[in-house]
């Protein structure tokens, strides 16, 4: 059997800038909604829709993900009238988000279908937490789970903890550089007036926060929230019928490259995660490379998985990611801002679909942050980054977004602005 | 035969389908670590399988495997979120590189085995023991013994290795 240095990573390029985001949507992130995930989900679904100046009877296709927590395409759809070509409920978390849209340009592609809607919905403070708490971590440990809940191992803080413990004693990275991704995210999310956390942070408040599990404290985990998400995917010369720029997907990865996808890491150093082999598909689809990337949307469940990601997509070398994700290239301002609404860490938790949202919307030019609207109905930004002004980065042109769920899984999407 | 038990609080299930986990389990109740040998390439693999992850022949032996090796990597958690290990905060969760195959297939490679740092009589360890451990402490397997056909690998320290002068730790 191949290693990954041997498998074959070439595929064909001509869907690059073919398919389009052309609408996004969500409800507002709470912790108590109120709502089912089935309310929750047609809500973001319906902004989404309207938001792309479409109409329910113009989506044929639906996707989604969860773990156990959501609705299903099929209820979304007949809440509003839509009647599907093709539809998926997939089992799945952060690694899911480019991965489908990868799978909306496949099916489009086929002909199954023409316009897509994937959405995520869930109450991931009210009902069902990943951190696994209530009724879900009380559950019988049975089978293959006896290699890890029977441990007291199973929240993604626990599993993932390794990764950057190891990290540290290998690259000497330490507390105080990852803690940076939680202050510049807050300080991007002071600038967002639908983050649930608004409030700045500092490297120091951070370290000042109890410990999870080392090396993770409480500020270095994301922020659980109840919120629907939602994307509409066609194709690019369709998107001219529709509201806004579309932003022109170059190149989708969705890969899982150890042996296993749990935590046992049969596979090379622990702290190499699946970034370092979906780079080998994402950069040559997307025929642009890390450098000719103006902002990019990391997977925040926690502030080293993002400093683990840039560092294996290739935004820095390998060992660097602490220095990386502490000098300011990723603050609003910066050479590279990266999840410029707060992220899961201040916005709110969605499994990855939110950040996809805001770099759409940055390629669009109009990020609704608390700049004046203009006559024309688009936001007058001013490029002042102080608390509780712009959030809209300058002259964006290519994003890149991160997904992750294990170490060993991992899909990414470059997009461009139409 | 199924396994239906009790762990800390914790029930704990195989199926009597689940014939790779009750064959390590089976193991480990008899405080004998064993691991699947591909019959077709001949390397080791942990956790169980179906099949051999570097070559996929579906066809393996459980061999005895020495339980020795050292911390690779750890997690120390002061927030429990599964109810048995409330009590038991802070606990140490091991990564532990084993002896056995080290460097093969490849330099990158090992068998790496997770437990709980535990005292030699398999209970989980207290909080002075764990604030001996590091990357790099040397340790051995012990058991937690659970039912009749299961008992839970764990970790100790290795109290006859040479250990490292110091571990490396997190810095507090």
């Amino acid at each position: 059997m191949p290693l990954p240095a041997d498998v074959d990573t070439s595929t064909p390029k001509h869907l690059r800038d073919k398919y389009a985001i052309v609408g996004v949507g969500e409800t507002t992130y709470t912790r108590g909604s109120g709502k089912t995930t089935r309310a929750l989900g047609s809500w973001a679904v319906r902004n989404a829709i309207e938001d792309a100046g479409l109409k329910p009877s113009d989506i044929d296709g639906m996707l989604s993900y969860q773990s156990g927590d959501s609705t299903f395409s099929p209820m979304i759809a007949g809440d509003l009238g839509i009647r599907l070509n093709f539809y998926m409920d997939v089992f799945g978390g952060g690694s899911s988000t480019e991965a489908l849209v990868g799978m909306a340009m496949g099916v489009i592609e086929a002909g199954m279908c023409k316009t897509v809607v994937i959405f995520r919905a869930m109450n991931g403070f009210s009902q069902v937490r990943i951190g696994g708490t209530g009724a879900r971590a009380a559950a019988p440990v049975s089978g293959d789970m006896l290699h890890g809940r029977a441990y007291g191992w199973q929240s993604a803080g626990q599993m993932f903890s390794l990764t950057f413990m190891r990290h540290m004693h290998d690259y000497g990275t330490t507390p105080a550089q990852v803690a940076a991704v939680k202050a510049i995210h807050s300080e991007h999310a002071g600038n967002n007036p639908k983050a649930f956390y608004k409030e700045r942070v500092t490297v120091e408040d951070v370290l000042k926060s109890r410990y999870i599990c080392k090396p993770l404290h409480l500020l270095d985990c994301c922020v659980e929230t109840d919120n629907g998400t939602a994307l509409i995917v066609t194709r690019a010369d369709r998107a001219k019928d529709c509201r806004h720029t579309p932003a022109l997907i170059r190149g989708v990865v969705g890969r899982c490259n150890k042996p296993r996808m749990d935590m046992h890491y049969q596979h090379g150093p622990i702290s190499t995660v699946a970034g370092h082999y979906g780079k080998e598909i994402l950069w040559p689809n997307a025929g642009v490379g890390p450098e000719d990337v103006d902002i990019t949307g990391s997977y925040d469940a926690f502030t080293f998985t993002t400093m683990l990601q840039l560092e294996d997509y290739g935004f820095c070398k390998k060992g660097e990611g602490g220095h990386y994700v502490s000098d300011g290239t990723m603050r609003l301002g910066g050479r590279r801002p990266n999840n410029t609404s707060g992220g899961h860490l201040c916005e709110g938790y969605t499994h990855g679909l939110n950040m996809v949202i805001e770099n759409v919307r940055q390629l669009r030019h109009d990020v609704d942050d608390s700049c004046p609207v203009g006559p024309d109905g688009k936001r007058q930004h001013t490029y002042d980054y102080r608390p509780g002004g712009c959030r809209q980065v300058k002259d964006v042109e290519v994003s890149a977004n991160l997904g992750w769920a294990m170490p060993g899984t991992g899909s990414a999407m470059v997009m461009r602005r139409g | 035969m199924a396994i239906n038990a009790t762990y800390l609080g914790m029930p704990l299930e195989i199926n009597d389908l689940d014939v790779e986990n009750l064959e390590y389990f089976k193991h480990c109740a008899a405080h004998d670590f064993h691991l699947q040998r591909c019959d077709s390439c001949g390397l080791l693999r942990y956790p169980p399988t179906t099949a051999c992850p570097w070559c996929a022949s579906p066809k393996s032996t459980w061999t005895r495997v020495e339980g020795k090796g050292a911390v690779h990597s750890y997690s120390e958690v002061h927030h429990a979120i599964q109810p048995a290990f409330k009590a038991h905060t802070p606990y140490l969760i091991l990564l532990v590189d084993l002896d056995a195959q080290k460097g093969k297939p490849t330099a990158d490679e090992a068998l790496r085995v997770v437990g709980n740092l535990a005292t030699p009589d398999g209970k989980l360890a207290p909080p002075e023991m764990v604030r001996s451990v590091g990357i790099g402490t040397r340790v051995r397997m012990v058991f937690s013994d659970v039912a009749p056909g299961l008992a839970i690998p764990q970790w100790t320290i290795d109290e006859k290795a040479a250990q490292p002068a110091k571990p490396w730790r997190y810095p507090d």
